[in-house]
């Protein structure tokens, strides 16, 4: 399958994209530069992590302007699919890609850590692998990922199943302690309506190698490439303590 | 605006002494102006020239066979690691900075250091700090001003360097008084890069066209160098525009600009302007290629109009490099700026005249002979004088120490203790797996990362690395401070799997111009210098930061190491957790040092703590009888008998049982606990309980084993002429130790309770 995964500057999980994407699933991946305007033919578009344009203003808020998203728009609208992680889903949602806001975490503080997430629903092509309710165990790194949409705007989210991750407790139980940032309704990713839209602010790159002390993210590459291509699952992903 | 007339006053105010002020007029043949005695004072500062430290500097090891750039050559060294690959790291302090204005001073001290380190081709992988502030606990007007410096500076070091995408995997943090109003911040990074891409740091090439890249000049960081090299005052605030802003933003361009220039071959010589900004890189660039640069300030993109030469010379505004290019190649670099958005000018070209020759509208205000004004800074052999509270810190006896009652209290006591305590508050803040090669998360006794040299699943390498040193043993005795900052750096990197390589040391101490301090410096570095030969481990490089007092006084001597080993394979990564229940725990090295009259409580966190006494000698180091430890486990990691191995420090036996115990960390508000069952009474008749449980013996690594390899494991070990017993198991939900007679048992929830939440509940 064709990824392309954009590079802001400032992005800084783009290394990481390309490796998961590349190296470890053994895809064809390539880059895209942000003044790009013609992106060729892909499958799906990478939007990765980082501080786009320094977060200067708001977060995304700058990449938005960015030559290469009118392609990115023009991919979405025709049903391709977009995947936005961290700053990714930042500027989805500045974009209007995505509904909502990202605000800063409830600490007031950067953090990075291991969390607990559960997949809300299996009816997306970035969680159609998923096993149920299944919690993976993932790192976030993000000191703005509070999750924030009006009280109607999450009402119709959830009656179109747009929810895709919440953060959990290590028994996958949706408590507030759980949370890293404090989004409304532990909201850890979501997809838009069309559901070709994914953002999310856990790392999905960063859990993919059991070297990494475990591949429970591999859920979400290989839930796009059964999606794409009918690929069956490749990995049998575990809920490990690390090494 | 005309510049002022030199008077004495003003040479003073320039930190430059009446011999200096005779010398440069040597260098000169005449009286510098204005603008060059400035230039003068920041490269003749300590700062950038060393010249107190030189002397002591020049003792410590700095060759062996891995150096491909030894100490001092460049902006930072350069370590092969095999198959073509290398690595360069250095550490760097930022204290001054830091302890005026936290936020930037933090961030531009790691904004620093990681231009160091891409200047030589390398990309950075990885961000450590080491960072010292007065106590936290309690809420007076000391404490809050202690808080507010060390959230200050954690917040920058986190701004700074998750902007830039370099993981910040790990260091330390002490609290002590001795640091109140001059904390320490060391900030080390490492980066990887193959052999042919080592960059230099020289102007070649007659004609050469000099350009400048990165944001505009402007007034903030005006010689910064200079202030660094003076003690800190009451008035010190008012230096606050000698601290530079920093834009991680702005780093990052420059750095994947920087690096994609040098894959070209059109850059000739490059180098970041730190320290003394346009006046080192364009001195120093010039001396070591022995050639002369000529520059035109009109030329400098300026961020604010009327600034004058001086200014402009001094200035240490943030982010910006000096790259010497290829004559006839400008279009091709030109195209690289551009690409990245960055700004840019040719400012001047190589010359052979070995003058740095500074024009201002094309007339000259500044002539220096470059490798003059580079090299030639005074070399001062202060004097050095056995401190005078050595009398009544060694008059301390260990009998002065009230026996120990209640162990019971006193392990959650020092868990709880912020200098012992889990510093997840600090680097839950810091990203620390950006690049997916953080495989030991920070937590453990060492960091490590995978290279990702090829693609899997062919076979990686790895990298363990620490920073290390107990400024109380430094003050204590100097020498022993010294050597064991290294022995235990190396043992961390031991009880990770990984074998030492190579070393970087930051040198904090107060003003050298005192005899009682310089003779801290002297033997710190003797104890340093002893070590790394023993571990043949060299120092590829590193930083002095001198004039560490506030009005209270000069801080603990503080000569950070920072240590870096290769790992050949992942199954010989270890942490330091138990694993799994009914394991065995080993002692490797002998629970009390019977030879050191204070039996390891010198100097001790329990000592500090518990009894507010900070005197008697620190633990012995045989730096033999180390090497034999660390070289026989290192044995048994690699042979895979060892579950998990901890460096028994501060706290003593019974803290790292509790922390293996307790410091495994699966995720958010999740722990993954485990007792233990250990039987001390072999070692306690005849010695005391609290150096059998809190003393901080060196020398001693506490292993656990699979219970079928338990008794190979010991016998190994003895055969390797090291000590080693069984001591108890691994298992159940407590933590129990027994002593002789004593015999206590805590919840392993309750203290680890007290210990991963002990800064974060200080610091609410």
């Amino acid at each position: 399958m064709k990824f392309g995964i954009i590079q802001f500057p400032g992005s800084n999980c783009d290394l990481d994209k390309l490796w998961v994407l590349r190296d470890v699933l053994k895809q064809e991946a390539r880059y895209i530069w942000h003044k790009d305007t013609d992106i060729g033919d892909l499958d799906c578009i990478v939007v990765p992590g980082g501080f786009s344009y320094g977060d200067y203003l708001r977060t995304g808020a700058i990449a938005r302007f960015s030559p290469v998203m009118k392609a990115v728009a023009d991919h979405a609208a025709k049903g391709k699919l977009v995947i936005g992680i961290c700053n990714g889903f930042q500027i989805l949602c500045e974009a209007g890609l995505l509904p909502g806001a990202l605000l800063r975490n409830r600490s007031l503080q950067f953090r990075c850590e291991h969390v607990f997430i559960r997949i809300e629903t299996q009816k997306s092509p970035f969680t159609c692998l998923a096993c149920g309710n299944q919690i993976m165990r993932i790192p976030v790194a993000h000191g703005e990922g509070c999750y924030f949409a009006d009280p109607a705007t999450i009402a119709e989210m959830k009656k179109n199943n747009e929810i895709l991750f919440r953060y959990v407790d290590a028994r996958g139980r949706v408590v507030d302690t759980a949370s890293p940032n404090g989004s409304v309704e532990n909201i850890a990713g979501i997809c838009n309506k069309a559901r070709n839209v994914c953002g999310m602010m856990p790392h999905p790159e960063r859990a993919s190698e059991d070297e990494l002390g475990g591949a429970d993210g591999r859920i979400v590459w290989e839930s796009i490439l059964n999606h794409l291509g009918g690929v069956e699952r490749v990995h049998e992903s575990v809920l490990a303590g690390g090494r | 605006m005309t510049d002022p007339i030199i008077t004495p006053e003003i040479i003073a105010d320039h930190g430059i002494t009446p011999e200096e002020f005779e010398r440069i007029k040597g260098v000169l043949g005449r009286e510098p102006n204005f603008t060059e005695l400035g230039i003068f004072s920041v490269m003749w500062s300590e700062h950038c020239s060393y010249k107190n430290s030189k002397p002591v500097l020049k003792t410590f090891p700095t060759k062996g066979p891995q150096i491909l750039v030894g100490a001092g050559e460049e902006n930072a060294g350069v370590t092969d690691i095999g198959d073509g690959w290398a690595i360069s790291f250095k550490i760097e302090s930022h204290n001054h900075p830091s302890a005026v204005e936290p936020f930037q001073g933090a961030a531009t001290g790691v904004g620093g250091i990681l231009r160091d380190i891409f200047t030589m081709g390398a990309r950075p992988i990885l961000n450590m700090n080491s960072l010292r502030f007065g106590p936290i606990d309690g809420d007076d007007e000391t404490a809050r001003r202690n808080k507010r410096l060390f959230a200050g500076v954690v917040g920058g070091i986190a701004h700074y360097g998750n902007c830039v995408g370099v993981p910040t995997i790990g260091g330390e943090v002490y609290f002590d008084e001795s640091y109140e109003g001059n904390p320490l911040l060391n900030a080390l990074c490492l980066g990887l890069l193959r052999h042919e891409q080592i960059a230099r740091g020289a102007a070649k090439g007659t004609g050469n066209p000099v350009f400048y890249v990165g944001p505009a000049t402007g007034r903030d960081g005006l010689a910064g160098a200079a202030f660094a090299s003076r003690e800190l005052t009451e008035e010190s605030h008012e230096d606050r525009p000698a601290v530079q802003v920093g834009d991680p933003f702005m780093e990052k361009l420059v750095l994947e600009a920087v690096l994609e220039l040098l894959q070209t071959d059109a850059v000739v010589g490059i180098q970041d302007m730190g320290a003394a900004g346009l006046t080192c890189s364009t001195c120093e660039t010039a001396s070591r290629a022995g050639t002369g640069i000529e520059i035109d300030l009109a030329l400098v993109p300026q961020r604010e109009p009327g600034m004058t030469p001086y200014e402009i010379m001094l200035s240490e505004s943030q982010e910006r490099m000096l790259v010497i290019v290829q004559k006839g190649r400008e279009a091709e670099v030109q195209r690289i700026f551009d690409k990245w958005d960055l700004p840019s000018a040719e400012i001047g070209f190589v010359t052979d005249t070995g003058l740095m020759r500074v024009k201002n509208h094309g007339k000259v205000v500044a002539e220096i002979p470059a490798a003059k004004l580079a090299n030639d800074a005074p070399v001062y052999y202060r004097e050095a004088k056995e401190p005078s509270y050595f009398a009544k810190t060694r008059a301390w006896k260990i009998s002065d120490l009230p026996p120990l009652n209640d162990p019971q209290k006193v392990l959650p006591e020092l868990l709880a203790s912020p200098s012992v305590a889990s510093k997840n508050w600090v680097y839950r803040q810091y990203d620390h797996m950006v690049q997916t090669r953080t495989v030991v998360c920070p937590g453990s006794d060492a960091a490590v990362v995978r290279l990702k040299l090829s693609s899997p699943p062919a076979k990686d390498r790895y990298l363990a690395i620490t920073t290390d040193c107990n400024g109380t043993y430094c003050y204590l005795d100097p020498y022993t401070g010294g050597a064991i900052a290294v022995a235990e750096a190396c043992r961390n990197i031991v009880c990770s799997g990984g074998r030492p390589l190579a070393a970087t040391d930051n040198l904090n101490f107060g003003n050298p111009m005192k005899p009682e301090i310089f003779f801290q410096v002297l033997k710190a570095a003797e104890g340093i210098s002893k070590a790394c030969r023993t571990f043949k481990t060299p120092i590829t490089g590193g930083n002095v930061s001198f004039y560490n007092e506030s009005p209270t006084g000069a801080i603990d001597p503080t000569p950070v190491i920072g240590m870096v080993g290769i790992i050949d394979d992942i199954a010989h990564i270890t942490t330091q957790w138990f694993k799994n229940h009914g394991d065995v725990i080993i002692l490797a090295g002998n629970a009390v040092d019977t030879a050191d009259p204070y039996l390891g409580l010198g100097g001790s966190e329990y000592a500090k703590r518990l009894h507010h006494v900070k005197a008697g000698l620190p633990p012995r180091i045989d730096l033999p009888t180390e090497k034999k430890l660390q070289d026989a486990v290192l044995a048994l990691i690699r042979d895979g008998k060892i579950k998990s191995a901890h460096d028994c420090s501060e706290g003593g036996l019974a803290v790292t049982l509790a922390e293996c115990c307790i410091s495994k960390h699966p995720g958010r508000n999740t722990s993954a606990l485990i007792g233990a069952k250990a039987d001390l009474s072999a070692f306690a008749s005849g010695t005391r309980l609290d150096a059998l449980l809190f003393g901080e013996a060196q020398s001693r690594i506490v292993l656990s084993v699979a219970k079928e390899n338990a008794d190979a494991v010991v016998a190994k070990l003895k055969s390797q002429g090291v000590p080693a017993a069984v001591i108890g198991t691994v298992g159940g939900a407590a933590l129990e130790i027994k002593a002789g007679k004593t015999a206590c048992k805590w919840s392993v929830a309750d203290l680890y309770d007290g210990w991963w939440y002990s800064i974060a509940r200080k610091m609410a």
